[in-house]
């Protein structure tokens, strides 16, 4: 359909009243796809890093995420038995083969079974990892990849994140910073806000649409040690997989 | 789909008439209205953002054609393929031709106002593959046959009696006796009955609310994630867009993204913003192996450079028609085509003709609030009297109308000769309707005295009274 393509550039530049885009007019219109300008971020992120961490937190429960702090992945096990426990569901997991899922010490656990992999809609229950989360509206931002499959972030009923607090940024447009600079973009950037939600019957809003009912997330306190080295432990997805 | 635009005023004296319609948009005028309000209250930098949103779009329609093929030629290095449509038949055949090529027999849908303007479902079926729609709204309006009523609450027509209905009649194995009362045992319903479609599908298609200049990715807005589910459980994904959704960076989407969920539903942002960027990657554990871009002109490309662009700056949101008088008394079927409201009142003659959609610009108070709430600034009651205009010029209007105003414009146009005939009529209509204070019927005024009285002048026009008060001129 090249016919179609010259035929539509051609109509869109008579509307203009020029030819194509050529010269020092192009040079700008590349020099601005290369800047990447922001445009006006919301002062409400304009915090450090903990109060970050608790707008993200705030904003998230704002969506009817469930939000458990813990003090390190050491804790990771109790915390989710715990919430599995407590929702009354099966002790069973299907999770990505994340590092930081995998460094958990799950065989403290043993009453839970945990699988890696993608979903094929028969598990109840998923747990990911992140890559980044959005203080600024309680978003969650998770990468396709080897280290995280899609399909556990919508086919199971519950989903769990583990998510580091030197994970947490304060607008959209700093996770696109840490995505850029982690490699290529990804197949699949999700920007999750909450469970999956529908009001298409009567404008009553009902959980658990077709994605996940519930999203409940593990938040491990990081920013103790080396906050300034973010670079390296922003991404759980880790060892340069280059998407 | 065939436009039923012409028959605006038959539709909509059948909608007024509609009591489950009318209950329908008393709830929507609720929701939508104060929860917009609410999370503009809760963002100060909202009517900057605004301003940036609209520069954006209007930078970027200056440069179209760049941005196009930059986009373009992003997703084709990414892996995918992009089909340039001149038109809706070029679409249909275009999606046609994926399908047919991957052996397809069934297609899962996410929402996508392009899939309804080139009338993707019934062209499918006709030719032997099944779609399925999968956002709640869209699957419910699938069932009931007819099409959508709102752009981002398609079935907001529905009452959830009328749900049931169709569930049990349509759902093989779905027992009469089982109750589907609640809203949540009607979401369970259909969240069961389409898990399966998910997984059997060959193909999944989506729309686009962005496509990604500088990456070559395409953005999908939802919130129940069926839109997410359709595009990486098929083997196949593609994704119909029309041409204006490109901005230049994800710096800019993101700029737009925050206008978009606050003026739809009043959300500070939509549950999943999904951005994909060709097909799956050798290493990825799950996702499409194809990645397919049909990008559909369908008349916008001639928009370019004349006086009603601003209109291809729209991003769908709905806030038009969820503030809108008309609308809101009528609903979205009347309008007789997709795109119903403010916004489909200047769109639809655009991409159907004047001819065929004439009455809606016409459908309009002028009370402007449209143009108040658009986050992308768009006037929209400037378009509306655009196309009345046109309209005008081709002798559109019936004879009586056209004489009419060309009297009224005589007139207008003879100061001294406006003000006496004014007097004499405000003389003559204050003398015979003083005992009453109004009339019931008057001539030529038929259209207003059916349904109202007409308030008796007092005898003077303003311009008499201003002068007996000894207002200065």
């Amino acid at each position: 359909m090249s016919g179609a393509r010259d035929q539509i550039l051609d109509t869109i530049r008579k509307g203009r009243g020029r030819g194509a885009v050529m010269g020092a007019a192009r040079s700008a219109l590349e020099a601005r796809l290369g800047r990447r300008r922001r445009g006006t971020i919301p002062a409400r992120v304009d915090k450090d890093a903990a109060a970050l961490t608790d707008l993200f937190v705030e904003q998230a429960e704002a969506l009817s995420v469930t939000v458990d702090r813990v003090g390190s992945v050491d804790d990771v096990p109790e915390a989710v038995a715990g919430y599995l426990a407590r929702e009354n569901l099966p002790a069973m997991l299907r999770a990505a083969p994340d590092p930081l899922v995998e460094s958990a010490p799950w065989e403290s656990r043993p009453a839970l079974t945990v699988s890696s992999g993608p979903s094929d809609g028969g598990d109840e229950v998923g747990l990911t990892g992140a890559f980044a989360a959005v203080a600024e509206t309680g978003t969650l931002v998770l990468r396709s990849g080897p280290t995280h499959p899609t399909t556990l972030n919508f086919l199971p009923d519950t989903h769990i994140v583990l998510l580091r607090t030197s994970q947490v940024v304060g607008p959209y447009e700093d996770a696109w910073d840490r995505l850029r600079a982690a490699g290529a973009l990804p197949r699949t950037v999700n920007f999750v806000s909450g469970p999956s939600r529908t009001a298409d019957i009567e404008q009553t809003i009902q959980l658990g649409a077709h994605g996940p009912r519930r999203l409940h997330i593990v938040l491990i306190d990081d920013a103790g040690g080396d906050r300034g080295d973010s670079r390296d432990t922003q991404d759980s997805q880790g060892r340069g997989d280059g998407g | 789909m065939e436009a039923t635009s012409r028959s605006f005023k038959q539709n909509a004296r059948a909608a007024l008439g509609d009591e489950d319609l009318q209950q329908a948009l008393g709830q929507m005028k609720l929701g939508f209205v104060a929860n917009r309000a609410n999370a503009i209250a809760k963002l100060p930098e909202f009517e900057a953002l605004r301003a940036e949103g609209k520069a954006i779009k209007e930078h970027t329609l200056e440069n179209l054609d760049f941005y196009l093929e930059h986009f373009d030629a992003r997703v084709t290095e990414m892996g995918g393929h992009v089909h340039w449509c001149r038109t809706a038949a070029e679409a249909r055949d275009a999606v046609l031709g994926i399908c047919r090529a991957a052996g397809a027999r069934s297609v899962t849908k996410g929402k996508s106002m392009i899939g309804e303007e080139i009338g993707l479902n019934d062209f499918l079926e006709g030719h032997g593959i099944e779609p399925v729609e999968t956002d709640l709204g869209e699957y419910i309006i699938q069932l009931r046959r007819e099409p959508p009523s709102h752009i981002i609450a398609p079935a907001i027509h529905v009452t959830k009696q009328q749900v049931a209905d169709v569930f049990y009649a349509t759902h093989s194995g779905l027992d009469a006796d089982r109750p589907l009362e609640e809203p949540r045992a009607l979401v369970d319903e259909a969240r069961a009955m389409l898990r399966q479609k998910y997984l059997d599908a060959d193909v999944g298609v989506t729309g686009a609310n962005f496509l990604i200049a500088e990456t070559g990715s395409t953005v999908i807005v939802t919130n129940e994630g069926n839109g997410d589910l359709t595009q990486i459980l098929p083997r196949i994904h593609v994704v119909i867009a029309s041409l204006e959704k490109v901005v230049p960076t994800l710096e800019d989407a993101s700029t737009i993204l925050r206008l978009l969920a606050r003026s739809a539903t009043g959300q500070e942002f939509s549950t999943y913003t999904t951005f994909s960027t060709g097909p799956r990657r050798p290493d990825d554990p799950d996702g499409p192996e194809e990645f397919h871009v049909v990008l559909l002109d369908n008349g916008r490309s001639a928009l370019i450079g004349t006086e009603v662009q601003d209109i291809l700056r729209c991003i769908r949101c709905g806030a038009c028609m969820n503030h809108c008088p008309v609308y809101g008394a009528v609903g979205g079927h009347a309008y007789g085509w997709v795109y119903p409201g403010p916004m489909g009142a200047v769109l639809t003659p655009m991409l159907i003709g004047v001819e065929e959609a004439g009455d809606l610009p016409n459908a309009s108070t002028f009370c402007g609030r449209c143009a108040e709430v658009c986050p992308m600034g768009i006037p929209l009651p400037k378009l509306m009297r655009h196309h009345r205009a046109t309209e005008f010029e081709r002798g559109l209007p019936p004879a009586p109308a056209r004489l009419a105003l060309a009297a009224w414009a005589f007139l207008a146009r003879r100061p001294g000769l406006y003000r006496s005939v004014l007097g004499l009529k405000m003389r003559l209509l204050g003398g015979i309707g003083r005992r009453r204070g109004r009339f019931g019927t008057l001539p030529f005024a038929g259209g207003w005295t059916r349904h109202r009285d007409f308030p008796a002048p007092e005898g003077k026009t303003f311009q008499q009274r201003w002068d007996d008060a000894g207002g200065a001129r």
